[in-house]
């Protein structure tokens, strides 16, 4: 998304961010495949502004040599905080075939399907 | 407050059932399982009109599974200790753990209905080690509360005071023990939904590591914060629960291959030099003096038990709300893509294209708190602000979790209170979010940093709510966090 109000540079060195205006909000709620009703805009705009206003306060930390924390399991050992460490954690399972759900099972929680597909109203108008 | 007597749950005459007692009752002929899941349906059926906690019930199954036990039981088949250590126990499950057997809704309307085809990983072990689901506990839709406010079936009630919260998002599971209305349940915690809940109605909570419980069945809220627990009466209870939960499993990747220690055995090491942390940026401004006071009070039974106390600093406290609402709504926008109205859950029904039905079945299915954290989960992920907002969070993270890990080379657990305040009313917070989400100050920093952490209570306020002090401990060591919450458990008596 394009930004309409202001740029990360601004965002850090204004430490408040300007107020995200409405037409950003409806943005983002497409993006998120959400409808906001018309009394539902103006509460969420509020609360967003007085969230992000909340979340400024990050701003006041220098953090240009900290690493981000990318997996929380990697962060369990002391040294973990050089970047590209070795994840501790994550241990994928051997790829097998075995069993999985029952179609029909799965099947029969899908508000529309004809018992092998889910079905969905039409993609493109023709 | 006359009214708190005759709900109290401390005034009963009767001590509520632990998991040794039920399964000690059962395996010696007192009762059976059929008469003890019995009778906890009672109870429900007297008691939640008022509290609603649980959403369904699992009759059937639970029957199936007493019947069963009273067969072991009658075979002789569970003299044994070690034999189905939950054998005939009564437990509750949070509805975001999917299981079979009753529908598994996260407290949403997008899920109305929904009948998993599988069981948790949780629900799962618990059931293989005899206990009988009893049904699903309401909870904040999708966990996202503090309050339990946010349920798309309606508040839960306080049982310690019918007019104030339960706390949230866990707010049935802490409600359903501390009425009596099952021995032990399961919750969740993503960023302080066991603990809060556990403080606020004088319950035990715990918090296990992350990666020490499988979350294969969880419906997904934040994936690098959310937690599965146990709540119980007793830190013995937590202890044998967290026994049989506890340990990897091919389901999920996450989930940690580390040992998994005898944690009711260790209750019985002496807390004797321990080395016990007080972080004075939990002791700060805006905690209720009374919680204050109790927590101190905590810090001095421990002492007198041959503890000893430490001044530790955890500098970055201050930011860590601010860090955990970018981080968890970013991961909620993409966790909660998945409800779109085509495999399972709702769909809208006067859509005529796919993308309105998407947009439809999201708009009539997501309840307000979801929408705001999706909003801003989105838009903090969004093009140009990345970087501003979600990798910012990221490094506050590391700075949050490297607090901790310093901490813990001076001591062995960390003590603070559960929450700044007791109990709040009914509609005090609703209207302002940031206010809701401040109340999540001493429990979200866990859930950054991946340590464990407990909920034991530790007192009560003068208008006679429930006050909770947390034990915080290294990762993977809930044996030491379990010892000393159990040292508090003790001075209590």
């Amino acid at each position: 998304m394009q930004s309409t109000s202001q740029t990360r540079e601004q965002v850090e060195k204004a430490g408040k961010p300007e107020p995200v205006p409405l037409e950003q909000v409806l943005r983002v709620a497409e993006l998120a495949q959400l409808e906001l009703r018309e009394d539902e805009q103006q509460e969420m705009l509020r609360d967003l502004n007085a969230i992000l206003g909340h979340v400024a306060q990050l701003n006041e930390l220098d953090t240009r040599d900290v690493p981000p924390m990318t997996q929380v399991n990697a962060g369990m050992r002391a040294d973990a905080a050089s970047e590209g460490a070795v994840d501790a954690g994550n241990v994928l399972r051997e790829d097998s075939v075995r069993p999985s759900l029952d179609r029909a099972k799965v099947m029969a929680s899908a508000p529309e399907t004809d018992g092998t597909y889910f079905k969905v109203p039409k993609v493109i108008e023709r | 407050m006359a009214e708190l007597k005759s709900t109290s749950s401390s005034a009963s005459p009767v001590a509520p059932r632990t998991i040794r007692s039920a399964r000690h009752a059962i395996v010696s002929g007192e009762t059976s399982a059929v008469a003890l899941a019995d009778s906890y349906y009672a109870t429900i059926a007297a008691e939640d009109p008022k509290i609603h906690a649980w959403l369904a019930l699992s009759r059937e199954r639970a029957t199936a599974q007493a019947h069963r036990i009273d067969d072991l039981a009658k075979s002789g088949e569970l003299a044994n200790e070690e034999a189905l250590p939950l054998a005939g126990v009564p437990i509750g499950i949070k509805d975001v753990l999917v299981m079979q057997g009753a529908p598994s809704t996260a407290g949403s309307k997008i899920l109305e209905n929904y009948r998993p085809p599988y069981d948790a990983t949780t629900v799962a072990k618990l059931a293989a080690a005899g206990a009988v689901l009893l049904g699903k506990l309401n909870c904040d839709e999708f966990a996202m509360g503090s309050s339990n406010e946010n349920s798309a079936y309606g508040p839960v009630h306080n049982p310690r005071a019918l007019d104030r919260v339960p706390g949230g998002s866990s707010g049935g599971s802490a409600a359903a023990v501390a009425a009596n209305m099952a021995v032990a349940t399961l919750g969740t915690d993503t960023g302080g939904s066991i603990r809060q809940p556990a403080s606020f109605c004088g319950v035990v909570g715990l918090l296990p590591t992350y990666g020490r419980v499988s979350r294969y069945g969880l419906i997904a809220f934040a994936s690098s914060l959310d937690r599965v627990g146990p709540f119980t009466h007793t830190v013995e209870d937590a202890a044998i629960l967290l026994g049989v939960l506890a340990g990897s499993d091919p389901m999920d990747a996450t989930s940690a291959h580390q040992p998994v220690p005898d944690y009711a055995a260790a209750l019985d090491q002496p807390v004797r030099g321990l080395k016990i942390g007080i972080p004075e940026e939990y002791f700060a401004e805006g905690l209720d003096p009374e919680v204050r006071a109790t927590v101190e009070k905590t810090a001095d039974a421990l002492r007198a038990a041959g503890c000893t106390l430490h001044k530790v600093s955890l500098p970055h406290t201050r930011y860590a709300v601010a860090t955990y609402y970018v981080l968890a709504t970013a991961e909620a926008s993409s966790n909660l893509a998945r409800f779109d109205g085509v495999r399972y859950g709702l769909r809208a029904e006067d859509a005529s294209t796919l993308s309105s039905m998407y947009r439809r079945t999201r708009d009539q299915g997501f309840g307000k708190e979801v929408k705001r954290r999706i909003l801003l989960g989105t838009y903090v992920l969004s093009a140009g602000y990345y970087d501003a907002y979600y990798r910012k969070a990221q490094q506050v993270r590391t700075l949050l979790t490297h607090d901790f890990l310093e901490a813990f080379t001076q001591v062995d657990a960390i003590l603070t209170p559960t929450a700044p305040t007791p109990a709040f009313r009914l509609g005090e917070k609703t209207d302002d979010p940031l206010a809701m989400y401040l109340a999540d100050i001493y429990t979200v920093t866990a859930n950054l940093a991946g340590i464990c952490g407990i909920s034991v209570p530790c007192g009560n306020s003068s208008a006679g709510l429930p006050i909770g002090a947390q034990i915080l401990g290294k990762h993977f060591d809930e044996a030491t966090v379990l010892r000393v919450a159990h040292a508090v458990e003790q001075a209590q008596r």
